[in-house]
């Protein structure tokens, strides 16, 4: 008698970040979309339910009622993960994390990063170090974006860092995986999540990161700047699941040589 | 009796006394969700009235916006 598989429990395999369970392992941002409905439509079909924000000066008299990006992303439905892109130095990036924790009412969590390259957006090893240290003793959840540098990480996660999320690639760049070796060096000592934070360019990507054994993606860019965002949301949906699917099954060895899935047995001759 | 002030980078001048609160209500952000740091220290959005604003003080206003 055939039996009918039930699919798993989507919350029997969570990813918990600082003691809280999410269900999808996708992470987007906000940026680079053409409007606030695009951003909407596509954050609510990737499934997201950890959205990054920047924060930025208002508008002072230009335009007082132009329309918030919080109430297309009400706090109320996803978790905010502000982040600190576009700081240089630790100090500037834990006077952002201050600010996005008053805007979001005492909110701690936060997505650290500190670049040290405008052309390469390479993150700044030893400010981030700097950052996260005064931010943890701060109370901040500190999920931290970092190069693929096993060593570093490390060091991020025995600090207190809620998740360590190194690069796949540069930020932007949809250049995919560039180097799988170092993340599974990353996954083999991980004590905390681990979340490939940039460089994906399509579904493929984010499936491989996931086939590794990376506990989830965050991307923007790959979203944003595909010809349809929503439909590549929903491609990335898919993709991050079918990758951590495939990893929880354990995929076959790889063998050189061709092995017949038909039984050879009573084959006519 | 005026005194100037720099408000995300631009010079202001406000009357003396000016508060906080006086800022944001003018600057039509009351009812918006921002953040304000005057001199790089952060004013709790309990404190705005009570923050008066001195001749030279820098006030940052910042709020979200998309990014990744």
């Amino acid at each position: 008698m055939s039996q009918v598989k039930q699919a798993p429990e989507k919350s029997a395999d969570p990813l918990i970040i600082a003691g809280l369970e999410y269900h999808s392992r996708l992470l987007v941002g906000t940026g680079k979309y053409k409007d606030l409905d695009e951003t909407r439509r596509a954050v609510e079909t990737s499934g997201a339910q950890i959205v990054t924000i920047a924060v930025r000066r208002t508008n002072i008299g230009q335009n007082p009622n132009e329309p918030n990006l919080l109430t297309v992303i009400p706090p109320s439905k996803y978790t905010l993960l502000p982040n600190t892109a576009g700081c240089y130095t630790a100090k500037d990036a834990v006077r952002t994390c201050r600010l996005a924790r008053e805007l979001l009412d005492g909110h701690t969590l936060v997505k650290l990063e500190v670049l040290g390259d405008q052309r390469t957006l390479f993150p700044e090893i030893m400010e981030t170090l700097k950052a996260a240290e005064e931010l943890v003793n701060d109370g901040f959840q500190v999920m931290v974006y970092t190069n693929d540098d096993p060593i570093v990480a490390k060091h991020l996660a025995d600090m207190g860092c809620v998740a360590v999320m190194p690069l796949a690639a540069p930020i932007g760049s949809g250049l995919g995986i560039r180097n799988p070796y170092n993340l599974l060096f990353i996954l083999e000592e991980a004590t905390v999540p681990i979340i490939v934070d940039a460089g994906v360019g399509t579904a493929s990507d984010a499936s491989v990161a996931m086939e590794l054994g990376c506990d989830g993606v965050l991307m923007n860019t790959a979203i944003a700047q595909a010809k349809n965002p929503v439909l590549m949301a929903s491609a990335m949906k898919k993709g991050i699941e079918a990758g951590r699917e495939a990893f929880l099954a354990g995929r076959m060895e790889r063998k050189r040589y061709g092995s017949a899935s038909s039984p050879l047995d009573g084959a006519i001759s | 009796m005026h005194i100037g002030i720099s408000v995300n980078g631009q010079t202001k001048q406000v009357p003396a006394g000016h508060t906080v609160a006086a800022l944001v209500h003018e600057l039509a952000l009351a009812d918006q969700r921002i953040a304000v740091e005057v001199n790089q220290e952060i004013v709790p959005r309990s404190l705005y009235a009570a923050r008066a604003l001195h001749a030279g003080d820098c006030i940052e206003v910042v709020t979200a916006i998309g990014g990744g």
